[in-house]
Protein backbone atom coordinates (compact mmCIF):
# COMPACT_ATOMS: atom_id res chain seq x y z
CA UNK A 1 0.00 0.00 0.00
CA UNK A 2 1.33 3.66 -0.51
CA UNK A 3 0.16 6.16 1.72
CA UNK A 4 0.60 10.00 1.31
CA UNK A 5 0.75 11.64 4.37
CA UNK A 6 0.62 15.52 4.22
CA UNK A 7 2.11 17.02 7.34
CA UNK A 8 1.91 20.98 8.41
CA UNK A 9 4.59 22.58 10.46
CA UNK A 10 2.84 24.83 13.34
CA UNK A 11 3.97 26.86 16.51
CA UNK A 12 4.76 24.58 19.49
CA UNK A 13 1.93 24.66 21.65
CA UNK A 14 3.68 26.49 24.55
CA UNK A 15 5.03 29.48 22.06
CA UNK A 16 4.26 32.82 22.92
CA UNK A 17 2.58 34.32 20.35
CA UNK A 18 2.69 37.82 19.22
CA UNK A 19 0.43 39.54 16.62
CA UNK A 20 2.48 40.51 13.79
CA UNK A 21 3.22 44.46 13.41
CA UNK A 22 0.73 44.57 10.06
CA UNK A 23 -2.01 42.26 12.12
CA UNK A 24 -2.28 40.19 9.32
CA UNK A 25 -0.51 37.16 11.30
CA UNK A 26 1.84 35.89 14.14
CA UNK A 27 5.15 37.42 14.42
CA UNK A 28 7.36 35.14 12.84
CA UNK A 29 10.39 35.57 14.21
CA UNK A 30 12.12 33.47 17.14
CA UNK A 31 8.95 31.07 16.94
CA UNK A 32 10.00 27.33 17.35
CA UNK A 33 7.87 24.99 14.83
CA UNK A 34 6.51 21.47 15.10
CA UNK A 35 4.56 18.75 13.32
CA UNK A 36 0.89 19.62 13.83
CA UNK A 37 -0.24 17.16 16.39
CA UNK A 38 -2.88 15.33 14.49
CA UNK A 39 -0.26 14.73 11.37
CA UNK A 40 2.18 13.47 14.03
CA UNK A 41 -0.50 10.53 14.55
CA UNK A 42 -1.30 10.18 10.27
CA UNK A 43 1.87 9.41 10.27
CA UNK A 44 2.28 7.11 13.41
CA UNK A 45 -0.97 5.66 11.48
CA UNK A 46 0.84 5.16 8.13
CA UNK A 47 3.99 3.69 9.58
CA UNK A 48 1.98 0.97 10.79
CA UNK A 49 0.12 0.17 8.00
CA UNK A 50 2.72 0.01 6.08
CA UNK A 51 4.41 -2.40 8.78
CA UNK A 52 1.47 -4.79 8.40
CA UNK A 53 0.79 -4.33 4.65
CA UNK A 54 4.12 -3.75 3.17
CA UNK A 55 4.21 -0.52 0.79
CA UNK A 56 5.50 3.05 0.79
CA UNK A 57 5.33 6.19 2.94
CA UNK A 58 5.27 9.16 1.52
CA UNK A 59 5.43 12.83 3.67
CA UNK A 60 4.50 16.14 1.79
CA UNK A 61 4.47 19.31 3.28
CA UNK A 62 4.09 22.15 1.95
CA UNK A 63 5.38 25.89 3.12
CA UNK A 64 8.94 27.64 3.13
CA UNK A 65 12.82 26.49 3.74
CA UNK A 66 12.18 25.64 7.49
CA UNK A 67 9.42 22.95 7.20
CA UNK A 68 12.09 20.87 5.65
CA UNK A 69 12.96 20.12 9.34
CA UNK A 70 9.67 18.48 10.04
CA UNK A 71 10.21 16.46 7.13
CA UNK A 72 13.52 15.06 8.23
CA UNK A 73 12.12 14.23 11.22
CA UNK A 74 9.64 12.59 9.53
CA UNK A 75 12.03 10.81 7.41
CA UNK A 76 13.84 10.12 10.99
CA UNK A 77 10.64 7.94 12.12
CA UNK A 78 10.29 5.94 9.66
CA UNK A 79 8.80 7.50 6.08
CA UNK A 80 10.27 6.66 2.92
CA UNK A 81 10.60 10.03 0.76
CA UNK A 82 9.90 13.66 1.42
CA UNK A 83 8.56 15.59 -1.06
CA UNK A 84 8.75 19.32 0.03
CA UNK A 85 6.37 21.73 -1.50
CA UNK A 86 7.71 25.24 -1.92
CA UNK A 87 5.99 28.16 -0.77
CA UNK A 88 6.94 31.27 0.86
CA UNK A 89 3.18 32.43 0.53
CA UNK A 90 0.62 29.93 2.77
CA UNK A 91 -0.91 33.03 3.91
CA UNK A 92 -1.59 34.36 0.55
CA UNK A 93 -3.75 31.03 -0.52
CA UNK A 94 -6.78 29.69 1.25
CA UNK A 95 -7.95 26.62 1.48
CA UNK A 96 -8.79 25.71 -1.97
CA UNK A 97 -5.49 26.96 -2.82
CA UNK A 98 -3.41 24.71 -0.02
CA UNK A 99 -5.58 22.10 -1.22
CA UNK A 100 -4.69 22.45 -4.91
CA UNK A 101 -1.02 22.71 -4.25
CA UNK A 102 -1.23 19.08 -2.69
CA UNK A 103 -3.39 17.53 -4.81
CA UNK A 104 -0.67 19.02 -7.89
CA UNK A 105 2.16 17.55 -6.17
CA UNK A 106 0.19 14.45 -5.25
CA UNK A 107 -1.70 13.42 -8.59
CA UNK A 108 1.36 11.58 -9.98
CA UNK A 109 2.08 9.58 -7.07
CA UNK A 110 -0.90 7.53 -7.41
CA UNK A 111 -1.10 6.56 -3.59
CA UNK A 112 -3.82 3.88 -2.09
CA UNK A 113 -4.17 6.02 0.64
CA UNK A 114 -3.80 9.52 1.90
CA UNK A 115 -3.92 10.67 5.54
CA UNK A 116 -3.56 14.13 6.89
CA UNK A 117 -4.24 15.73 10.37
CA UNK A 118 -8.32 16.15 10.88
CA UNK A 119 -6.91 20.37 12.00
CA UNK A 120 -3.91 22.40 12.05
CA UNK A 121 -3.15 24.05 15.40
CA UNK A 122 -2.60 27.14 14.18
CA UNK A 123 -5.30 27.68 11.32
CA UNK A 124 -8.00 25.04 13.08
CA UNK A 125 -9.38 24.83 9.81
CA UNK A 126 -10.06 21.44 9.94
CA UNK A 127 -11.22 21.04 6.15
CA UNK A 128 -7.82 20.58 3.99
CA UNK A 129 -8.02 16.91 3.77
CA UNK A 130 -11.81 16.88 2.47
CA UNK A 131 -11.10 19.47 0.08
CA UNK A 132 -8.35 17.61 -1.19
CA UNK A 133 -10.27 14.51 -1.61
CA UNK A 134 -12.70 16.62 -3.81
CA UNK A 135 -10.32 17.69 -5.88
CA UNK A 136 -8.45 14.74 -5.91
CA UNK A 137 -12.24 12.71 -6.49
CA UNK A 138 -11.73 10.20 -4.27
CA UNK A 139 -13.67 9.12 -0.99
CA UNK A 140 -12.91 10.29 2.39
CA UNK A 141 -13.83 10.30 6.00
CA UNK A 142 -12.91 11.95 8.65
CA UNK A 143 -12.01 12.25 12.53
CA UNK A 144 -10.46 9.00 12.23
CA UNK A 145 -9.25 6.90 15.41
CA UNK A 146 -8.38 3.44 13.42
CA UNK A 147 -7.40 1.92 10.27
CA UNK A 148 -7.93 -1.74 8.80
CA UNK A 149 -6.82 -2.82 5.58
CA UNK A 150 -9.70 -5.08 4.22
CA UNK A 151 -10.21 -7.17 0.96
CA UNK A 152 -12.45 -4.73 -0.74
CA UNK A 153 -10.73 -1.22 0.77
CA UNK A 154 -10.58 -0.06 4.01
CA UNK A 155 -12.62 -0.50 7.79
CA UNK A 156 -12.01 2.89 9.36
CA UNK A 157 -13.40 3.88 12.91
CA UNK A 158 -14.93 7.13 13.17
CA UNK A 159 -15.35 9.36 15.99
CA UNK A 160 -18.78 10.84 16.65
CA UNK A 161 -20.04 13.36 19.36
CA UNK A 162 -20.08 12.41 22.92
CA UNK A 163 -18.36 9.58 23.31
CA UNK A 164 -20.40 7.29 20.06
CA UNK A 165 -18.17 5.50 17.49
CA UNK A 166 -19.09 4.47 13.61
CA UNK A 167 -17.40 2.22 11.49
CA UNK A 168 -17.08 3.26 7.53
CA UNK A 169 -16.25 0.83 5.22
CA UNK A 170 -14.70 2.40 2.28
CA UNK A 171 -13.03 1.81 -1.40
CA UNK A 172 -9.71 2.52 -1.91
CA UNK A 173 -7.85 4.99 -3.21
CA UNK A 174 -9.20 7.09 -0.32
CA UNK A 175 -8.33 10.21 2.34
CA UNK A 176 -8.88 9.92 6.08
CA UNK A 177 -8.07 12.74 8.35
CA UNK A 178 -6.62 11.66 11.21
CA UNK A 179 -7.54 12.23 14.69
CA UNK A 180 -4.67 12.69 17.48
CA UNK A 181 -4.37 9.75 20.60
CA UNK A 182 -5.17 6.84 18.22
CA UNK A 183 -2.15 5.27 18.36
CA UNK A 184 1.04 5.36 21.10
CA UNK A 185 3.48 7.89 18.92
CA UNK A 186 7.44 6.58 18.16
CA UNK A 187 10.10 8.51 18.97
CA UNK A 188 12.76 9.07 16.23
CA UNK A 189 15.51 6.18 16.84
CA UNK A 190 19.32 7.16 16.51
CA UNK A 191 19.46 4.66 13.83
CA UNK A 192 16.70 6.29 12.05
CA UNK A 193 18.30 9.51 12.19
CA UNK A 194 20.78 8.57 10.44
CA UNK A 195 19.59 6.24 7.98
CA UNK A 196 17.60 10.27 7.07
CA UNK A 197 20.24 11.51 6.24
CA UNK A 198 20.20 8.58 3.10
CA UNK A 199 16.65 9.45 1.99
CA UNK A 200 15.03 11.23 -0.82
CA UNK A 201 13.85 14.86 -0.29
CA UNK A 202 12.26 16.10 -3.59
CA UNK A 203 11.71 20.07 -3.86
CA UNK A 204 8.82 20.65 -6.19
CA UNK A 205 8.13 24.57 -6.72
CA UNK A 206 4.57 25.80 -5.87
CA UNK A 207 2.66 27.35 -8.71
CA UNK A 208 1.79 30.94 -8.22
CA UNK A 209 -1.03 31.87 -5.67
CA UNK A 210 -4.33 32.58 -7.88
CA UNK A 211 -7.11 34.30 -6.77
CA UNK A 212 -8.49 33.50 -3.43
CA UNK A 213 -12.41 32.64 -2.14
CA UNK A 214 -11.83 33.88 1.45
CA UNK A 215 -9.23 36.15 2.72
CA UNK A 216 -8.12 36.59 6.48
CA UNK A 217 -8.61 40.34 7.04
CA UNK A 218 -6.90 40.69 10.46
CA UNK A 219 -5.88 38.87 13.37
CA UNK A 220 -6.17 39.68 17.31
CA UNK A 221 -6.13 39.06 20.86
CA UNK A 222 -9.98 38.02 21.86
CA UNK A 223 -11.73 40.68 24.14
CA UNK A 224 -12.63 39.18 27.25
CA UNK A 225 -16.42 38.42 27.70
CA UNK A 226 -16.25 37.70 30.79
CA UNK A 227 -14.93 39.52 34.42
CA UNK A 228 -12.53 36.85 35.81
CA UNK A 229 -11.20 37.92 38.96
CA UNK A 230 -7.77 37.35 38.94
CA UNK A 231 -5.92 36.08 42.15
CA UNK A 232 -2.55 37.39 42.78
CA UNK A 233 0.48 36.83 46.01
CA UNK A 234 2.19 33.76 46.90
CA UNK A 235 0.81 30.10 46.29
CA UNK A 236 -0.20 30.12 50.26
CA UNK A 237 -1.63 33.78 49.90
CA UNK A 238 -3.00 32.65 46.79
CA UNK A 239 -4.81 29.36 48.14
CA UNK A 240 -5.90 31.49 51.56
CA UNK A 241 -7.99 33.52 49.00
CA UNK A 242 -9.05 30.27 46.69
CA UNK A 243 -10.67 28.98 50.24
CA UNK A 244 -12.24 31.73 50.93
CA UNK A 245 -13.96 32.17 47.18
CA UNK A 246 -14.51 27.88 48.06
CA UNK A 247 -16.43 28.76 51.62
CA UNK A 248 -18.58 32.42 50.85
CA UNK A 249 -18.88 32.24 46.86
CA UNK A 250 -18.95 28.89 45.47
CA UNK A 251 -20.15 27.54 49.09
CA UNK A 252 -18.74 24.07 48.34
CA UNK A 253 -16.68 23.90 51.49
CA UNK B 1 -28.53 34.94 -5.54
CA UNK B 2 -29.81 36.40 -2.42
CA UNK B 3 -30.60 35.51 1.59
CA UNK B 4 -29.40 33.24 3.84
CA UNK B 5 -30.20 29.25 3.33
CA UNK B 6 -29.12 27.50 7.50
CA UNK B 7 -28.51 23.59 7.10
CA UNK B 8 -29.59 22.19 9.77
CA UNK B 9 -28.90 19.03 11.11
CA UNK B 10 -31.64 16.17 12.91
CA UNK B 11 -30.94 12.89 14.58
CA UNK B 12 -34.36 10.78 15.07
CA UNK B 13 -36.12 13.37 13.76
CA UNK B 14 -35.22 15.89 16.48
CA UNK B 15 -33.10 18.95 15.56
CA UNK B 16 -29.75 19.32 17.90
CA UNK B 17 -29.13 22.47 19.59
CA UNK B 18 -26.29 23.73 17.49
CA UNK B 19 -28.57 23.71 14.57
CA UNK B 20 -31.17 25.97 16.87
CA UNK B 21 -28.11 27.99 17.29
CA UNK B 22 -26.95 28.40 13.54
CA UNK B 23 -30.44 29.52 12.68
CA UNK B 24 -30.15 32.04 15.30
CA UNK B 25 -27.04 32.77 13.09
CA UNK B 26 -28.47 32.93 9.91
CA UNK B 27 -32.02 35.02 11.07
CA UNK B 28 -29.44 37.54 12.81
CA UNK B 29 -27.29 37.25 8.75
CA UNK B 30 -30.17 38.03 7.17
CA UNK B 31 -31.01 41.01 9.09
CA UNK B 32 -27.50 42.73 8.20
CA UNK B 33 -27.69 41.30 3.89
CA UNK B 34 -31.55 40.90 3.45
CA UNK B 35 -32.87 38.76 1.34
CA UNK B 36 -34.25 36.37 3.80
CA UNK B 37 -34.00 33.28 5.67
CA UNK B 38 -34.89 29.80 4.92
CA UNK B 39 -33.57 26.46 6.66
CA UNK B 40 -33.15 22.85 5.07
CA UNK B 41 -33.57 19.93 6.97
CA UNK B 42 -32.20 16.59 5.18
CA UNK B 43 -33.75 13.24 5.75
CA UNK B 44 -34.91 9.96 4.70
CA UNK B 45 -38.02 11.18 5.11
CA UNK B 46 -39.64 14.92 6.45
CA UNK B 47 -42.17 15.55 8.94
CA UNK B 48 -39.65 18.04 11.09
CA UNK B 49 -40.85 21.52 12.34
CA UNK B 50 -38.58 24.49 11.96
CA UNK B 51 -40.07 28.02 13.19
CA UNK B 52 -38.95 31.41 12.40
CA UNK B 53 -38.15 31.67 9.17
CA UNK B 54 -39.61 31.63 5.59
CA UNK B 55 -40.11 28.25 4.76
CA UNK B 56 -38.22 25.14 5.45
CA UNK B 57 -36.89 22.79 2.75
CA UNK B 58 -37.43 19.11 3.83
CA UNK B 59 -34.50 17.37 1.47
CA UNK B 60 -35.55 13.86 1.10
CA UNK B 61 -34.44 10.85 -0.05
CA UNK B 62 -34.24 6.90 0.50
CA UNK B 63 -30.51 7.02 0.60
CA UNK B 64 -29.96 9.97 2.43
CA UNK B 65 -31.50 7.66 5.64
CA UNK B 66 -27.92 7.09 6.83
CA UNK B 67 -25.42 9.89 6.91
CA UNK B 68 -22.58 9.75 3.93
CA UNK B 69 -20.56 12.52 2.76
CA UNK B 70 -21.57 11.30 -0.86
CA UNK B 71 -25.25 11.46 -0.16
CA UNK B 72 -25.20 14.99 1.17
CA UNK B 73 -22.54 16.97 -0.77
CA UNK B 74 -24.52 15.72 -4.32
CA UNK B 75 -28.24 16.56 -2.35
CA UNK B 76 -26.94 19.64 -1.38
CA UNK B 77 -25.39 20.87 -4.23
CA UNK B 78 -28.75 20.45 -6.28
CA UNK B 79 -30.66 22.14 -3.39
CA UNK B 80 -28.08 25.16 -3.17
CA UNK B 81 -28.56 25.95 -7.07
CA UNK B 82 -32.14 25.75 -6.73
CA UNK B 83 -32.46 28.00 -3.67
CA UNK B 84 -29.61 30.11 -5.02
CA UNK B 85 -28.62 31.73 -1.60
CA UNK B 86 -25.73 34.13 -0.95
CA UNK B 87 -25.02 32.82 2.35
CA UNK B 88 -25.03 29.18 3.11
CA UNK B 89 -24.93 28.56 6.96
CA UNK B 90 -24.34 24.91 9.11
CA UNK B 91 -23.63 24.18 12.64
CA UNK B 92 -20.25 23.15 12.95
CA UNK B 93 -20.83 19.57 14.19
CA UNK B 94 -18.61 16.36 13.25
CA UNK B 95 -21.04 15.92 10.37
CA UNK B 96 -20.73 19.06 9.04
CA UNK B 97 -17.00 19.30 9.43
CA UNK B 98 -17.11 15.73 7.33
CA UNK B 99 -19.17 17.05 3.86
CA UNK B 100 -19.22 20.63 3.86
CA UNK B 101 -15.67 21.57 3.07
CA UNK B 102 -16.74 19.10 -0.16
CA UNK B 103 -19.69 20.97 -0.81
CA UNK B 104 -18.06 24.39 -0.84
CA UNK B 105 -15.51 23.10 -3.39
CA UNK B 106 -18.48 21.78 -5.76
CA UNK B 107 -18.57 25.88 -6.35
CA UNK B 108 -15.26 26.54 -5.80
CA UNK B 109 -16.13 28.53 -2.75
CA UNK B 110 -13.69 27.62 0.82
CA UNK B 111 -16.10 27.18 3.98
CA UNK B 112 -15.43 29.58 6.68
CA UNK B 113 -15.22 27.07 9.17
CA UNK B 114 -16.63 27.53 13.22
CA UNK B 115 -17.30 30.92 13.06
CA UNK B 116 -17.78 32.33 16.61
CA UNK B 117 -19.13 36.23 15.71
CA UNK B 118 -20.80 37.70 12.62
CA UNK B 119 -20.19 41.70 12.01
CA UNK B 120 -21.26 43.82 9.40
CA UNK B 121 -19.62 43.59 6.11
CA UNK B 122 -20.48 40.69 6.62
CA UNK B 123 -17.21 39.69 8.53
CA UNK B 124 -16.85 36.15 10.35
CA UNK B 125 -14.70 35.97 13.49
CA UNK B 126 -12.86 32.63 14.14
CA UNK B 127 -10.30 30.99 16.43
CA UNK B 128 -7.34 30.38 15.75
CA UNK B 129 -4.07 28.83 17.31
CA UNK B 130 -6.65 26.84 19.93
CA UNK B 131 -8.30 30.08 21.03
CA UNK B 132 -5.42 32.39 21.79
CA UNK B 133 -6.13 34.77 18.88
CA UNK B 134 -9.10 35.74 16.78
CA UNK B 135 -9.28 36.42 13.21
CA UNK B 136 -11.78 38.74 11.12
CA UNK B 137 -12.79 36.59 7.77
CA UNK B 138 -14.30 37.84 4.55
CA UNK B 139 -15.63 36.06 1.36
CA UNK B 140 -13.39 37.32 -1.51
CA UNK B 141 -14.86 35.00 -4.15
CA UNK B 142 -18.55 35.52 -5.98
CA UNK B 143 -20.58 32.09 -5.37
CA UNK B 144 -22.59 31.25 -2.67
CA UNK B 145 -20.52 31.54 1.06
CA UNK B 146 -20.83 28.48 3.23
CA UNK B 147 -20.13 29.08 7.03
CA UNK B 148 -20.45 27.17 9.66
CA UNK B 149 -20.68 28.19 13.06
CA UNK B 150 -18.87 27.16 16.81
CA UNK B 151 -21.33 26.01 19.53
CA UNK B 152 -22.70 28.13 21.75
CA UNK B 153 -21.34 31.28 20.14
CA UNK B 154 -25.21 32.08 19.01
CA UNK B 155 -28.33 32.51 21.59
CA UNK B 156 -30.92 29.91 20.22
CA UNK B 157 -33.78 31.46 21.27
CA UNK B 158 -36.83 29.50 22.26
CA UNK B 159 -38.32 28.80 18.71
CA UNK B 160 -40.20 32.04 17.53
CA UNK B 161 -43.22 32.09 15.49
CA UNK B 162 -45.12 29.45 13.27
CA UNK B 163 -43.93 26.93 11.86
CA UNK B 164 -42.79 27.41 8.65
CA UNK B 165 -44.17 26.19 5.37
CA UNK B 166 -42.42 23.40 4.02
CA UNK B 167 -41.69 22.41 0.73
CA UNK B 168 -40.13 19.12 -0.13
CA UNK B 169 -37.29 18.72 -2.31
CA UNK B 170 -36.35 15.21 -3.79
CA UNK B 171 -32.70 15.26 -5.01
CA UNK B 172 -31.51 12.89 -7.71
CA UNK B 173 -29.44 10.75 -6.50
CA UNK B 174 -28.16 6.77 -7.44
CA UNK B 175 -26.93 4.55 -4.88
CA UNK B 176 -23.90 3.91 -7.25
CA UNK B 177 -22.01 7.50 -6.02
CA UNK B 178 -22.22 6.68 -2.76
CA UNK B 179 -18.79 5.45 -2.06
CA UNK B 180 -18.79 4.70 1.65
CA UNK B 181 -20.88 1.94 3.94
CA UNK B 182 -21.29 3.91 7.23
CA UNK B 183 -22.38 1.42 10.18
CA UNK B 184 -24.59 2.04 13.01
CA UNK B 185 -23.14 4.34 15.56
CA UNK B 186 -21.57 2.60 19.12
CA UNK B 187 -20.09 3.08 22.70
CA UNK B 188 -16.75 1.56 23.19
CA UNK B 189 -17.63 0.53 26.98
CA UNK B 190 -20.75 0.82 29.50
CA UNK B 191 -20.00 4.36 31.32
CA UNK B 192 -19.49 3.68 34.83
CA UNK B 193 -18.23 6.90 35.93
CA UNK B 194 -21.39 9.72 35.38
CA UNK B 195 -19.90 13.26 36.10
CA UNK B 196 -23.13 14.86 34.99
CA UNK B 197 -24.04 14.70 38.65
CA UNK B 198 -20.94 15.67 40.48
CA UNK B 199 -21.67 18.42 42.36
CA UNK B 200 -17.35 19.65 42.06
CA UNK B 201 -14.96 18.58 39.69
CA UNK B 202 -11.27 19.09 39.68
CA UNK B 203 -9.75 18.67 35.97
CA UNK B 204 -6.24 18.10 35.12
CA UNK B 205 -4.64 18.66 31.40
CA UNK B 206 -1.54 18.41 30.16
CA UNK B 207 -0.17 21.03 31.58
CA UNK B 208 0.62 18.08 34.52
CA UNK B 209 3.72 16.56 32.34
CA UNK B 210 3.95 13.55 33.32
CA UNK B 211 1.24 10.62 34.67
CA UNK B 212 3.27 10.04 38.34
CA UNK B 213 2.60 13.86 38.69
CA UNK B 214 -1.69 13.21 38.23
CA UNK B 215 -1.51 12.60 42.59
CA UNK B 216 -1.13 15.85 43.14
CA UNK B 217 -4.42 17.04 41.24
CA UNK B 218 -6.04 14.07 42.94
CA UNK B 219 -4.91 14.78 46.34
CA UNK B 220 -6.86 18.02 46.01
CA UNK B 221 -9.73 16.00 44.28
CA UNK B 222 -9.70 14.33 47.38
CA UNK B 223 -9.70 17.32 50.18
CA UNK B 224 -12.20 18.69 48.26
CA UNK B 225 -14.78 15.32 47.60
CA UNK B 226 -14.53 16.31 44.09
CA UNK B 227 -14.54 13.97 40.90
CA UNK B 228 -11.46 13.74 38.64
CA UNK B 229 -11.67 14.34 35.10
CA UNK B 230 -9.36 15.63 32.56
CA UNK B 231 -9.03 16.96 28.96
CA UNK B 232 -8.23 14.05 26.00
CA UNK B 233 -4.59 14.08 25.78
CA UNK B 234 -4.85 12.94 29.59
CA UNK B 235 -6.83 10.11 28.92
CA UNK B 236 -5.62 9.57 24.98
CA UNK B 237 -2.42 8.88 27.19
CA UNK B 238 -3.82 6.56 29.49
CA UNK B 239 -3.19 8.74 32.62
CA UNK B 240 -6.79 8.89 33.44
CA UNK B 241 -9.71 6.41 31.77
CA UNK B 242 -11.79 7.87 28.73
CA UNK B 243 -14.52 7.78 30.72
CA UNK B 244 -13.20 11.01 32.80
CA UNK B 245 -12.59 13.37 29.58
CA UNK B 246 -14.62 16.51 29.47
CA UNK B 247 -15.88 18.28 25.95
CA UNK B 248 -17.30 17.53 22.74
CA UNK B 249 -16.26 14.10 22.37
CA UNK B 250 -16.47 13.10 26.08
CA UNK B 251 -18.85 14.22 28.73
CA UNK B 252 -20.65 17.17 29.03
CA UNK B 253 -20.88 18.95 32.79
CA UNK B 254 -22.58 21.52 34.68
CA UNK B 255 -20.75 21.35 38.67
CA UNK B 256 -21.78 23.49 41.02
CA UNK B 257 -17.78 24.14 40.94
CA UNK B 258 -14.75 23.78 38.06
CA UNK B 259 -11.64 23.57 39.27
CA UNK B 260 -9.07 23.49 35.77
CA UNK B 261 -5.49 22.43 36.53
CA UNK B 262 -3.06 22.92 33.55
CA UNK B 263 -6.24 22.98 30.84
CA UNK B 264 -5.75 25.19 28.22
CA UNK B 265 -9.25 25.67 27.53
CA UNK B 266 -9.58 24.83 23.51
CA UNK B 267 -13.34 24.86 22.63
CA UNK B 268 -13.82 21.22 22.61
CA UNK B 269 -12.88 21.30 26.23
CA UNK B 270 -14.81 24.43 26.86
CA UNK B 271 -18.06 23.18 24.91
CA UNK B 272 -18.26 20.36 27.83
CA UNK B 273 -17.75 22.37 30.95
CA UNK B 274 -19.55 25.97 30.44
CA UNK B 275 -22.55 25.32 32.16
CA UNK B 276 -20.53 25.50 35.09
CA UNK B 277 -22.21 27.53 37.73
CA UNK B 278 -18.06 27.97 39.22
CA UNK B 279 -15.05 27.66 37.32
CA UNK B 280 -11.25 28.51 38.86
CA UNK B 281 -8.27 28.21 36.19
CA UNK B 282 -4.69 27.51 37.38
CA UNK B 283 -2.60 28.30 34.57
CA UNK B 284 1.22 29.63 33.91
CA UNK B 285 -0.05 31.23 30.68
CA UNK B 286 -2.19 34.37 31.36
CA UNK B 287 -3.66 34.27 27.72
CA UNK B 288 -4.81 30.51 27.91
CA UNK B 289 -8.60 30.46 26.78
CA UNK B 290 -9.52 29.14 29.72
CA UNK B 291 -9.68 32.11 31.41
CA UNK B 292 -12.02 33.62 29.00
CA UNK B 293 -14.12 31.12 31.30
CA UNK B 294 -13.29 31.56 34.40
CA UNK B 295 -14.50 33.41 37.14
CA UNK B 296 -11.47 33.16 39.33
CA UNK B 297 -8.18 33.03 37.71
CA UNK B 298 -4.45 32.13 39.10
CA UNK B 299 -1.61 32.95 36.96
CA UNK B 300 1.16 30.42 38.04
CA UNK B 301 2.84 27.29 38.35
CA UNK B 302 0.49 24.56 38.87
CA UNK B 303 3.15 22.29 41.17
CA UNK B 304 3.39 25.56 43.78
CA UNK B 305 -0.35 26.33 43.59
CA UNK B 306 -2.33 22.43 43.62
CA UNK B 307 0.09 21.69 47.09
CA UNK B 308 -0.98 24.61 48.71
CA UNK B 309 -4.14 25.05 48.10
CA UNK B 310 -4.93 21.46 49.15
CA UNK B 311 -2.75 21.89 51.93
CA UNK B 312 -5.36 24.91 52.90
CA UNK B 313 -8.44 23.14 51.95
CA UNK B 314 -7.46 20.20 54.49
CA UNK B 315 -7.00 22.96 57.15
CA UNK B 316 -10.13 24.68 56.10
CA UNK B 317 -12.03 21.80 57.00
CA UNK B 318 -10.39 20.42 60.29
C1 LIG C 1 -12.74 16.86 16.91
C2 LIG C 1 -12.02 17.14 18.20
C3 LIG C 1 -12.57 16.70 19.39
C4 LIG C 1 -11.94 16.98 20.60
N1 LIG C 1 -12.54 16.59 21.77
C5 LIG C 1 -12.01 16.98 22.94
C6 LIG C 1 -12.66 16.71 24.20
O1 LIG C 1 -13.74 16.10 24.25
N2 LIG C 1 -12.07 17.12 25.34
C7 LIG C 1 -10.89 17.82 25.34
O2 LIG C 1 -10.42 18.19 26.43
N3 LIG C 1 -10.24 18.08 24.19
C8 LIG C 1 -10.77 17.68 23.00
N4 LIG C 1 -10.09 17.93 21.84
C9 LIG C 1 -8.69 18.45 21.91
C10 LIG C 1 -8.61 19.93 22.14
O3 LIG C 1 -8.66 20.61 20.90
C11 LIG C 1 -7.28 20.32 22.83
O4 LIG C 1 -6.21 19.83 22.07
C12 LIG C 1 -7.18 19.76 24.25
O5 LIG C 1 -8.33 20.08 24.99
C13 LIG C 1 -5.96 20.35 24.92
O6 LIG C 1 -5.80 19.78 26.19
P1 LIG C 1 -5.01 20.55 27.34
O7 LIG C 1 -5.66 21.85 27.60
O8 LIG C 1 -4.89 19.61 28.47
O9 LIG C 1 -3.55 20.70 26.71
P2 LIG C 1 -2.79 21.98 26.14
O10 LIG C 1 -3.61 22.69 25.15
O11 LIG C 1 -1.45 21.48 25.75
O12 LIG C 1 -2.67 22.95 27.40
C14 LIG C 1 -1.85 22.72 28.51
C15 LIG C 1 -1.93 23.97 29.37
O13 LIG C 1 -1.19 23.77 30.56
C16 LIG C 1 -0.53 24.97 30.89
N5 LIG C 1 0.62 24.61 31.73
C17 LIG C 1 1.74 23.96 31.34
N6 LIG C 1 2.56 23.79 32.40
C18 LIG C 1 1.95 24.34 33.48
C19 LIG C 1 2.30 24.49 34.85
N7 LIG C 1 3.44 24.01 35.35
N8 LIG C 1 1.44 25.13 35.66
C20 LIG C 1 0.25 25.63 35.18
N9 LIG C 1 -0.11 25.51 33.89
C21 LIG C 1 0.71 24.87 33.05
C22 LIG C 1 -0.16 25.60 29.57
O14 LIG C 1 -0.02 27.00 29.71
C23 LIG C 1 -1.36 25.22 28.69
O15 LIG C 1 -2.35 26.24 28.69
C24 LIG C 1 -10.71 17.66 20.62
C25 LIG C 1 -10.15 18.08 19.41
C26 LIG C 1 -10.79 17.84 18.22
C27 LIG C 1 -10.17 18.36 16.96
N1 LIG D 1 0.89 23.53 4.26
C1 LIG D 1 0.50 22.25 4.44
N2 LIG D 1 1.33 21.24 4.08
C2 LIG D 1 0.96 19.95 4.25
N3 LIG D 1 -0.21 19.58 4.80
C3 LIG D 1 -1.07 20.54 5.17
C4 LIG D 1 -0.76 21.92 5.02
N4 LIG D 1 -1.81 22.64 5.50
C5 LIG D 1 -2.73 21.74 5.94
N5 LIG D 1 -2.28 20.47 5.76
C6 LIG D 1 -2.96 19.21 6.13
O1 LIG D 1 -4.35 19.47 6.31
C7 LIG D 1 -4.74 19.16 7.64
C8 LIG D 1 -5.86 20.07 8.10
O2 LIG D 1 -5.46 21.42 8.13
P1 LIG D 1 -6.48 22.62 8.30
O3 LIG D 1 -7.52 22.46 7.25
O4 LIG D 1 -5.66 23.86 8.16
O5 LIG D 1 -7.07 22.50 9.68
C9 LIG D 1 -3.46 19.23 8.45
O6 LIG D 1 -3.57 18.43 9.62
C10 LIG D 1 -2.44 18.69 7.45
O7 LIG D 1 -2.46 17.27 7.41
Amino acid sequence: MKILVAIKQVPERDAQIRVAADGKWIDEDDLSYTINEPDAYALEEALQLKEKNGGEVVVVCAGPERVTSTLREALAKGADRAIHIEADDLGERDTLGIAQMLADAMKGEAADLILTGLQSDDLGLGQTGVVLAELLGIPHATIIMQVEKTDSGLRVKRELEDGWFQHVEMPLPALLTIQSGGNKLRYATLMGIKKAKTKETATVTASAAGAKAVSLEKVYLPEKQKKTEMLTGTPAEIATQLVEKLKFEVRVL
Amino acid sequence: MSGVLVVMEQRAGVLNRMSLEALAAGQQLAAKVGGGCVAAVVSEAGGLKVAGVEKVYSVEHALLKDYTSDGYVDALEQLVKKVQPSYVLFPHTYQVRDFAPALATRFMQVLISDATAIHDGPVFVRQLLQGKLNADYKQTGDGPCFVSVQAGSFRADAEAGADAAVEVFTPELNAGMIRNKPGEPFRESAQTVDLSAAPVIVSVGRGIGEESNISIVEELATALGAEMAASRPICDNGWLPMERQVGSSGQTVSPKLYLAVGISGAIQHLVGMKGSKAVIAINKDENAPIFEVADYGVVGDLFEIVPALTKAVLAAKS
